[in-house]
């Protein structure tokens, strides 16, 4: 098959089996429901697959017959759909994984769940591939309505429904923002197409039309990526999602944002008439370092497992801004397998969080204290998990971690802290909480009356079934992803692949040739990117791998108190106040962001 | 019309805004999100505007005969409605879970996620 039939195929796939499911779901055993979604996943996965290995560049369909110029384009490149697959590869991870966990009602509603996990990979997959940017919008609000639906899809419980609502109306407000932007961007350039409208751009100078439609369209995608100041849903919504549902928006949906960002920068205000480049740099440099850093503090101090992980994405999501950021095509081929990796490794843990949840009926740290001694497999995998995020090698997140220090390194030579510490500090309360939960480690913790913080406790087992043998599903999908996870680090050709793909990425020209036609035939010497492992990076891994375990076992045994500053104490304090679960706070935040990010563009150009 | 259409798109986002952060009522909160929609529509239509045109349908008119607006705004606008209809609905239909079940529209007394 050609490229011209596997791009729309990969987006038609889950877009057709999802009103199949939900129309064969009244008729067919649960059983059957089944067969039919892993059956349209794994079809995808190898659509994409196949896809993923023949791309040369970028590969471009104009969809339905009209040409670039008038009608929409897909256009792929390595990293475009390397992204669309491991976003399919957790799909059906996730459909597996579920096989026996919910316990649905039979009858009508037997197709629903898989079939509004099939949308969502409709909605991922097309913003991954698409070449237009108002499309893009379409798959983003698809892939966002989904995500609600699933993330309140537990309605018994209050703390579900607030998550999806909060979810719901701040995403919902950044994509009517980005709207705004395509708007103000049709208005300048006559143009939707991505590539297209990058050519346009040259025509006039920068101004604040261009600043204001540039932020205007990113925010949309900072909010998806949850970053600093635009983060405060990821973890309302992961931490009451159903965990298979968790496992997509942490794996595949919040790197979607971070993807998208660095796709309309470089297609479409990269040249001249755009932003500058050191505008860019400086502005999402500070931003993704901020990410990273919030993530971090933030994660090590939940106790709710499931928000330790959401948080652990926030700090891991900084540094795939801050790969982009760095607009070398090292800083994104670091991105791109840290991404890859990061996404089967996160998945994997929440994958076994979700297995605590089934047997014991609580996320929370402490309340779990000890009580896992007997799934002994089940904490060898948990802790194997917790090292890969810290970027152990050979596990792929430390290959990716490696990159990006590497590229980070050459820009500015404080950066590589950042990636150590984060994921030193995210592995770290992993392993906490692993040695707490599957050991039984150190004194019994307290609790701290008084502090804003979410226990944990009392929550919903997903399934209500007493008794029950544990699915050998649940436990074997999340070893396969962290065997995954391991592969992306172990076989150079993953790493080599991406890397290309990432030269291709940051060369505007090669993309419009590819979409606008051979008028602008353009042969660029693609530069070679590195992507193997080297010296500095396996120690730097190997380094905050046991700077992760260090912290947790201090953590646990508490034979010091750190001799934390009353100040840092104060600001930690502030920090996890500022997490208040209120709409109108987070909504007041995105509006400060927008402005801020106005304000700091503005004075660059 | 100048630039007074693009001022009223950026006044209705505005007044979505406040009316979002300081909102007591999901119900209240998710009409101004249909505010803030409204917004995108206002700007996307004077986007596609021109002086002294008419509709851009050809059925009873000679192409090139007359100035049209611009189509392709308003097939924008409308794809915009048909996913804002989607998303206000599925969100109106999780606030009526949560009457239903936990009897409260405020987003105040929704206090379990913090910290």
């Amino acid at each position: 098959m050609t490229d011209a039939t596997l791009l729309p195929l990969a987006v038609a796939i889950p877009l057709l089996g999802a009103p199949l499911l939900a129309v064969a779901g009244r008729v067919l055993p649960r059983t059957g429901c089944d067969v039919l979604a892993t059956g349209a996943a794994a079809a995808d996965v190898v659509c994409l697959a196949l896809l993923w290995s023949h791309i040369q560049g970028v590969a471009v369909t104009p969809v339905g017959g009209w040409p670039a110029q008038i009608g929409i384009v897909l256009a792929a490149d390595r990293v475009g759909a390397g992204l669309a697959l491991l976003a399919s590869c957790l799909v059906l991870a996730v459909l597996a994984y579920s096989w026996r966990y919910f316990d649905e009602p039979r009858g009508e509603r037997a197709g629903l769940f898989p079939a509004m996990v099939l949308t969502f990979q409709a909605g991922m997959v097309g913003f991954a591939l698409t070449g237009d940017l108002f499309n893009a919008f379409v798959f983003f609000e698809l892939m966002g309505a989904a995500g609600y639906a699933l993330t309140g899809y537990r309605i018994e419980d209050p703390r579900p429904l607030q998550g999806a609502l909060t979810f719901g109306i701040v995403n919902s407000l950044a994509a009517y923002c980005s709207l705004l932007g395509i708007g103000l961007l049709y208005a300048r350039t006559g143009q939707l197409n991505l590539a297209a409208m990058g050519r346009a751009m040259g025509e006039h100078r920068t101004d604040l039309l261009v600043v204001v439609s540039f932020v205007l369209v990113v925010t949309a995608m900072l909010v998806k990526a949850a970053v600093v100041p635009f983060h405060f849903w990821l973890p309302d919504a992961h931490a009451v999602a159903p965990t298979p549902v968790c496992m997509l928006l942490s794996g595949a949906m919040v790197e979607l944002g971070a993807y998208g960002i660095g796709r309309v920068y470089w297609t479409v205000f990269s040249g001249p008439g755009g932003i500058p480049h050191d505008a860019f740099r400086h502005t999402f440099t500070a931003l993704g370092v901020l990410t990273a850093l919030v993530g971090a503090v933030m994660c090590w101090q939940q106790r709710h497992l499931k928000r330790m992980l959401a948080y652990s994405t926030v700090g891991h999501v900084g540094l795939f801004v801050v790969g982009i950021a760095l607009l070398t095509p090292g800083g994104v081929a670091g991105a791109a397998v840290y991404v890859a990796a990061h996404g089967c490794a996160k998945a994997a843990l929440f994958g076994l969080t979700g297995v605590l949840l089934d047997r014991y009926g609580s996320v929370d740290e402490h309340g779990l204290y000890g009580r896992a001694r007997d799934l002994r497999l089940l904490g060898v995998l948990f802790v194997l998990g917790a090292l890969a995020l810290a970027g152990l090698p050979p596990f792929g997140t430390g290959l990716g971690k490696a990159l990006g220090e590497a590229a980070a390194g050459h820009s500015q030579a404080w950066l590589p802290t950042v990636y150590v510490l984060t994921s030193a500090l995210t592995g770290g309360a992993l392993l906490r909480a692993a040695l707490r939960i599957f050991w039984g480690a150190g004194p019994v913790p307290h609790s701290r009356p008084g502090e804003a913080e979410t226990s944990g406790e009392g929550e919903e087992p997903e399934v209500r079934e007493p008794g029950r043998a544990l699915p050998p599903m649940m436990v074997a999908v999340p070893a396969l992803l962290l065997a995954l996870c391991a592969l992306v680090g172990c076989l150079p050709a993953v790493a080599r692949s991406l890397a290309r793909g990432a030269a291709v990425f940051t060369d505007p020209a090669v993309y419009r040739a590819a979409v606008l036609g051979p008028a602008v035939a353009h042969r660029a010497v693609l530069p070679h990117v590195a992507s193997a492992w080297t010296a500095e990076g396996l120690l730097l891994g190997g380094g905050s791998a046991a700077a992760a375990a260090a912290f947790a076992v201090l953590a646990v045994l508490r034979p010091v108190r750190l001799p934390l500053h009353r100040g840092v104490r104060a600001l930690v304090t502030g920090l996890r106040r500022l997490h208040s679960g209120h709409l109108g706070d987070y909504v007041a935040w995105l509006a400060l962001g927008v402005a801020a990010l106005c304000a700091a563009f503005g004075a660059q150009t | 019309m100048g630039v007074w259409p693009y001022l009223a798109a950026g006044w209705i986002l505005l007044v979505a805004l406040y009316g979002l952060v300081t909102s007591r009522n999901l119900i209240h909160a998710i009409g101004c999100l249909a505010v803030a929609q409204s917004s995108t529509y206002v700007l996307l239509l004077a986007v596609g505007y021109r002086d002294h045109s008419t509709a851009p349908v050809f059925s009873d008119l000679r192409p090139g005969s007359r100035p049209v607006v611009d189509p392709i705004v308003q097939a924008l606008a409308l794809t915009d409605i048909v996913v804002g209809a989607t998303v206000t609905a599925l969100l109106l239909a999780l606030t009526i879970q949560l009457r239903k079940r936990h009897g409260t529209v405020d987003p105040e007394s929704l206090t379990a996620l913090r910290g």
